[in-house]
């Protein structure tokens, strides 16, 4: 019985660390501040239950009160976010890799030059 | 302000004291005096509008709201899930208004809530004084249309109206 | 170990397996929906019901009436304020822009006439850069 138990954990474990990666995909593409929130629901909401399926296998009781916490928090967050930091200047984005600054770059750099890949700026001086 | 304590600011009380007991997991007077503490705390911070005179509780509706509530949040949740594991495009959606019946702004709140969770639909918009209702649809062929998604809205604000509407008149 | 729990920790897995199979299709709506309104769907409900049933395994494999208590609690946070949370998200990517008319069939909010204009929040003062030197 438990080996049957422990398939299904492992199973249910493998499932979450998915859906944890493909969010965390989500958090870094963005494009926008509230789709990295909702990203990060996404994945505090998964952390949640990876807690559950620890409890559940262990059959301990320990980790609840985090699950409790954790539910919550992962709200406030979001409704932060929204509230506060959805209105984005043009091409301010608060996370900008260098490559999403390459692939829409033409009217980001027009906007705001100062917002170049660090590479361009050095090849520049030199 | 008026903060004559009524039935819904008692309610209240003991709602918020059994989460707080319920956070301790622990039924000790010290929890409970606290918890009072508390509870009385949040509700002299925060006062509630008094629904008292709006709002009553039907056991048999309130039983048909959830069950239906169940059912419905299960097959929606496993439709988005379909929609998201499937191959192929994501289907085409559509932000659908919907003008509720009730004029009663805690009825709006609880029809939004709810239709968050299920027939399709996120909130978008609230304008509580026309009383309109914006949702989003992913799925707007599925679920009928823009019209489809009108009558279904609106048989839920009926089944809350039915278990919570003090006024017969307002459940017609 | 009695027929009864075999039969509890037999509906506990089946519960956790539907309840993670969900939280991965949040996992996957949440990459694959093309824009932020339809992400939202799949924040919303897969999500919630994936915890729901994944704390309703938690709370078979426990059955101590205090645990099944807090998972409870658990249960009621999560229906109560995902809907506020993505209503509040969506709302702000409305307004601010961040839903293309074209990801839309239907736009009842759009089309309707506007409301009298609601007071904005000040927007918060942008440091000015330092002076060159």
């Amino acid at each position: 019985m438990s080996t049957v138990l422990g398939t299904v954990v492992v199973i249910a474990a493998v499932l979450l660390l998915a859906g944890a990666a493909l969010a965390v995909v989500r958090i870094e593409r963005g494009p926008s501040m509230l789709d990295r929130t909702i990203g990060l629901d996404v994945l505090t909401t998964t952390i949640v239950g990876a807690g559950a399926l620890e409890a559940a296998w262990s059959r301990r009781a320990e980790m609840l009160p985090i699950l409790v916490v954790l539910s919550l928090v992962g709200f406030v967050g979001s409704v932060v976010v929204a509230r506060f930091a959805a209105v984005e200047p043009e091409g301010e984005a608060l996370v900008r890799t260098p490559r999403a600054l390459r692939e829409d770059g033409d009217d980001d750099v027009d906007d705001a030059p100062a917002v170049e890949p660090r590479a361009d700026r050095e090849g520049a001086d030199e | 302000m008026n903060r004559r304590t009524s039935w819904g600011q008692w309610r209240g009380i003991v709602v918020l004291t059994a989460t707080w007991v319920l956070l301790w997991g622990s039924l000790s007077p010290g929890v409970v005096l606290t918890g009072l503490l508390v509870a009385l705390g949040v509700l002299w911070l925060f006062p509630l509008p008094d629904i008292s005179r709006v709002a009553t509780v039907r056991l048999w509706p309130l039983c048909v709201l959830v069950t239906r509530f169940a059912t419905d949040l299960f097959v929606a949740s496993f439709q988005v899930a379909w929609l998201a594991v499937r191959p192929g495009p994501t289907p085409r959606g559509g932000v659908v208004g919907v003008r509720l019946t009730s004029p009663s702004v805690a009825f709006e709140v609880a029809t939004a809530e709810l239709a968050s969770l299920i027939p399709g639909s996120v909130v978008v918009e609230i304008r509580v004084q026309e009383q309109m209702l914006y949702l989003h649809v992913l799925d707007l062929a599925g679920s009928g249309g823009p019209d489809g998604v009108r009558a279904s809205v609106l048989a839920l604000e009926r089944r809350i109206l039915r278990a919570f509407a003090a006024k017969e008149g307002e459940t017609a | 170990m009695s027929a009864g729990e075999i039969v509890l920790d037999v509906l506990a897995g089946i519960c956790l397996l539907l309840g993670a199979f969900l939280a991965f299709s949040a996992g996957v709506g949440v990459l694959r929906f093309g824009h932020l309104l339809a992400r939202m769907h799949a924040v919303t409900k897969p999500q919630v019901l994936g915890l729901i049933l994944l704390m309703t395994g938690v709370a078979l494999r426990l059955r101590s009436g205090p645990a099944v208590a807090v998972l409870a609690l658990v249960v009621a946070f999560q229906l109560l304020t995902s809907p506020v949370a993505a209503h509040m998200v969506g709302r702000a990517g409305f307004r601010t822009g961040k839903v293309r008319p074209e990801d839309l069939d239907v736009d009842d909010l759009s089309d309707a006439p506007p409301t009298p204009p609601t007071p904005q929040p000040p927007t918060p003062p942008t440091p000015t850069p330092p002076p060159p030197r």
